[in-house]
């Protein structure tokens, strides 16, 4: 029969494998986007080099077609990517948040309208619908932005309306509203504050998703337009110098590491809060 | 659980109705001119053109009026026509839909078979080199961009190695067999050519395993919780106690009882896939709605674009839907009880 | 040394669970035996360790337990036998039966499944025919109405008297020499208890089934066992004849259990109990185990394990055991 081994390490239980090394991957893209000019040894639009040349010790991911140094960009792109998602999520959590909770408090025709349009948006494949959104918009990165939005706020209605119904039900706000307090006062002073932490951890483990999102509108030509270093147009230009891999391996690595990054976040915080399915 | 299926149907249609005013409301609110939409630049300039597009869309009446022609048109199965191939939008999607559904099936498959192994072995296996593995495998899955792991695989396989075929759906010398389904795989049987419909499963690993992964890793960590929680049964014990080997333990008793909310994973997971299939069409040169669709957001080819889009709403609806039929046939107390 | 080995014996049994290192004994070496056509009860709290002892005898023991001692079946030795070997006995010669039928039974497998399962697993080269005709049979053994129709049906279909029917005929399923049944009324409505004894007395009787019935209800015992095995925190204290048992019991804690039988014939307006709650795993009081909750405890009892002290049969594990035991209760 098995037995479990006599010596353990032991770690605090808030401090799990995934969730460190999701921190240190996020961070290291964070300090990117702050430092990325002082990290770099060239800027992401200057022609540096001959054109394609293969990883050298001069260029570590190699040049792109015009010659511009590969990992410049690849660094220089989390300047692009990152603010972009929280841009996104923040816009589609303050709008979603503030629908949800409508729909959720008010109730009757007002949560059944909102509702039926957050379930309508959620019938299309997310992806479909930001293309179609974005093309209708024209090409460019605010566009880009705008179809994420619109395609990502459902998400965060559902989940806040989820979120007042429940909080809703407390002692405590029955308490408030048999007092006499308004209406406005008992939604804003005991059912929203109690309602935020869920959907912000949320909209956080969904920044990664929207980096994918973003870098797929991107490479289809709908994002970002093409000096700009952003990850999904870069390997864009390396799927069209197919036989250079090189110079789609740098944006390529940079997007699988951060939202890697970010979902070991969740699965640290999701181990965290259910240990039983570990 | 029956009335909630029926109640699901009865919504159906104005769930429909929804994705249709929602694309109609896209259309129109484009740029301002929703003529736009609907002519290309360069026909612009022809005023016969203009003035048909004009009375066959309405465009000189009102919002409401125009609302009520384009839901005419579309119940006719008419999304207008496409700037780049000339041709209707419907009959292009329906030319192109085999070719998606093909692909999503088999990533469908291949998503499935991986996923559910992973899950299955990680979950007996729990806390070993094993269960680490597959959590990784899941983790990569969702967070790689499946155009640049398509990419990628598509570098390594097929150029460097050369033992998978590179993009299409048949190598680029043989004669396609007619079609009848659209489904390569199919046709090729159908024409009785082994050699091709080999060639063609031969095509179809590469973008499966690309579209598949994610999915797979959504499975086996949900198949993994289950088998966890279904483990610890008491009648796994029983099953024990009768002198069932472990197999038979994990698979008959235990793996039966996830089978419910795994189907419902694999369903839902058609969004994913509808998704990921634009993307993976692209690198993979399939001829499929997600190519086109790519083609037409690229090309500003609005009755295309919007016509897959609405497409694609109601395929996703509808793959639902029978997600929860499933669910309810499936699940032997719901059935009865 | 016996001629004839008894049925099934366990000697100085021992189960230990790990964490971190450290392992804490669940089981603190177990000896009983029974015979061919015996029943012998065990009785205890929750968490004495009864059923973790039982299951652990046929290798089914958690996962991560450590299990050493002697089991022998028929003379053959179970500890560390390939879990081929075993799984050939278990559900063939030696079958259990649980605590809670719903959930002992596969939910998502009709009843016929799971007995024809039972059959076949025994008799790979049965034909499907028979397997079915024999899951019937079964059906009807254990006094189910219609067994042709109860066949296709499932789990939540069936009452839970019927659902512990079906548990006991899948047991039967394969004539078994020895049947374990672990509390095997506990979960069910008073008014099917006495029933579902009666059935399982009834197959134990025609069957000559080696029958070991575990539970932590002294009363249950009275009427049924043979032998009684009494268990707490880990360890037999007291093994007798039934009757003997109940007339001269050796140990307080036996004791204590038979007060808090409830008497239907006295009035009594409050049931006994005893004081104070088992030790938690890994938790011994120092000297005898039982003492914190002993009513007549020594000094002695609080430093120095007790010997298992025997008259003829009878023993029982204290210091004070057979020593004016009719005046003491």
């Amino acid at each position: 029969m098995t037995t479990i081994p006599a010596t353990r390490l032991t770690l605090p239980r808030w401090l799990n494998l995934p969730l460190v090394l999701g921190f240190f991957l996020v961070l290291f893209w964070l300090a990117a986007t702050i430092a990325a000019p002082w990290m770099t040894g060239h800027a992401p639009l200057d022609m540096v080099g001959r054109r394609l040349q293969p990883p050298s010790w001069d260029h570590l991911l190699g040049t792109d077609a015009l010659g511009r140094d590969v990992l410049s960009r690849t660094l220089h792109g989390a300047r692009h990517s990152i603010p972009i998602a929280v841009t996104v999520v923040a816009f589609a959590v303050t709008i979603g948040a503030c629908l949800g909770a409508l729909a959720g408090f008010v109730g009757g025709i007002v949560d059944t309208v909102i509702m039926r349009l957050v379930d309508v948006t959620l019938s299309f494949p997310p992806m479909l619908l930001a293309m179609a959104v974005a093309a209708s918009l024209g090409p460019g990165l605010e566009n880009a932005a705008i179809a994420m939005v619109a395609v990502w706020w459902p998400i965060y209605a559902r989940l806040m309306r989820a979120q007042v119904l429940e909080v809703r039900e407390r002692e405590h706000v029955e308490a408030a509203i048999a007092s006499g307090a308004t209406q406005t006062r008992v939604l804003t002073r005991h059912v929203l504050p109690l309602c935020w932490t869920p959907v912000l951890i949320s909209a956080t483990m969904d920044l990664g998703q929207v980096i994918l999102l973003a870098a797929s509108l991107s490479f289809i030509g709908l994002g970002a337009t093409p000096p700009t270093p952003e990850w999904g147009s870069m390997i864009a230009d390396g799927a069209s110098q197919f036989y250079s891999w090189w110079v789609a391996l740098g944006p390529g690595l940079a997007i699988l590491t951060i939202v890697l990054g970010f979902n070991f976040i969740g699965d640290g915080l999701h181990d965290y809060f259910d240990p039983r399915s570990k | 659980m029956i009335r909630y299926i029926l109640r699901r149907l009865i919504a159906m249609p104005f769930l429909v109705l929804g994705i249709v005013t929602l694309a109609f409301l896209l259309t129109s609110v484009t740029k301002g001119d929703p003529l736009t939409a609907i002519v290309s630049d360069r026909q612009m300039n022809n005023p016969e053109v203009v003035a048909a597009a004009k009375a066959r869309w309405g465009l000189d009446r009102s919002l409401p009026e125009r609302y009520a022609i384009y839901v005419g048109n579309l119940v006719q199965g008419d999304m207008g026509t496409s700037f780049i191939t000339r041709r209707p939008v419907a009959q292009d999607v329906m030319f192109r839909l085999p070719a998606t559904m093909e692909l999503v099936t088999a990533a469908m498959i291949v998503g499935a078979t991986i996923g559910i192994s992973l899950g299955v072995l990680a979950a007996y296996f729990r806390n070993t080199v094993i269960d680490h593995t597959a959590r990784l495998f899941a983790l990569f899955g969702s967070s790689i961009p499946v155009f640049w792991l398509g990419l990628a695989l598509l570098y390594v396989f097929s150029v460097q190695w050369g033992v998978l075929p590179g993009p299409g759906r048949l190598d680029a010398r043989a004669t396609p067999p007619t079609t009848i389904t659209g489904f390569m795989t199919i046709d090729t049987l159908l024409a009785g050519d082994i050699r091709l419909f080999l060639d063609a499963v031969w095509h179809l690993i590469l973008p499966a395993f690309v579209l598949g992964w994610a999915v797979a890793g959504t499975i086996s960590r949900l198949v993994r919780a289950n088998m966890l929680e279904i483990l610890s049964r008491d009648f796994i014990l029983t099953a024990r106690a009768k002198g069932a080997g472990e197999f038979r333990v994990v698979i008959r008793h235990a793996l039966r009882n996830t089978l419910v909310p795994t189907l419902t994973v694999i369903g839902y997971s058609f969004a994913y896939l509808l998704t990921g299939a634009v993307l993976t069409e692209t690198i993979f040169s399939w001829p499929g709605m997600g190519s086109y669709a790519v083609e037409a957001a690229r090309g500003l080819d609005f009755p295309a674009i919007i016509g897959v889009t609405i497409v694609g709403g109601i395929i996703f609806l509808v793959v639902n839907l029978l997600t929860d039929i499933a669910y309810v046939i499936a699940n032997p107390r719901v059935r009865l009880g | 040394m016996n001629a004839h080995p008894p049925l099934f014996e366990v000697r100085d049994l021992r189960v230990a669970f790990g964490r971190n290192g450290t392992f804490a004994e669940a089981v603190r070496g177990i000896s009983l035996h029974v015979d061919h056509g015996e029943v012998l009860g065990i009785v205890g709290e929750s968490g004495s360790g009864k059923s973790v002892g039982m299951l652990a005898a046929l290798g089914l023991q958690p996962e991560g337990a450590r299990v050493s001692g002697s089991v022998r079946f028929k003379g053959r030795e179970l500890v560390g036998l390939p879990r081929r070997d075993l799984r050939e006995l278990r559900g063939s010669r030696i079958a259990m039966i649980f605590q809670d039928p719903l959930s002992s039974l596969n939910p998502v497998m009709t009843i016929g499944a799971q007995i024809s399962e039972a059959v076949h697993l025994h008799n790979p080269d049965l034909s499907r025919r028979a397997v079915i005709d024999r899951a019937r049979d079964l059906l009807a053994l254990v006094a189910i109405p219609q067994p042709d129709r109860r066949l296709h049906q499932y789990p939540h279909e069936f009452s839970g008297g019927m659902r512990q029917r079906v548990m006991i005929a899948m047991a039967v399923a394969n004539d078994p020499d020895l049947l374990i049944a672990d509390e095997p009324t506990t979960a069910l409505d008073v008014t099917v208890q006495a029933q579902i004894m009666d059935v399982l007395a009834d197959l134990q009787a025609r069957l000559k089934l080696g029958l070991v019935l575990i539970t932590h209800d002294l009363g249950v015992l009275a009427g049924h066992a043979d032998r009684v095995a009494v268990v707490y925190a880990g360890e037999v204290v007291e093994q007798a004849g039934v009757d003997d048992l109940f007339a001269r019991p050796g140990h307080p804690y036996t004791r204590g259990l038979i007060a808090s039988i409830p008497d239907m014939t006295a009035q009594k307006d409050r049931l006994f109990s005893i004081e104070g709650t088992p030790p938690a795993l890994g938790r011994l009081p120092a000297g005898c185990a039982f003492n914190p909750r002993c009513v007549n405890a020594q000094e002695i009892c609080r430093h120095q394990a007790p010997p298992t002290l025997r008259r003829g049969d009878h023993s029982a594990a204290c210091h004070f055991a057979f020593a004016g035991t009719e005046s003491a209760a």
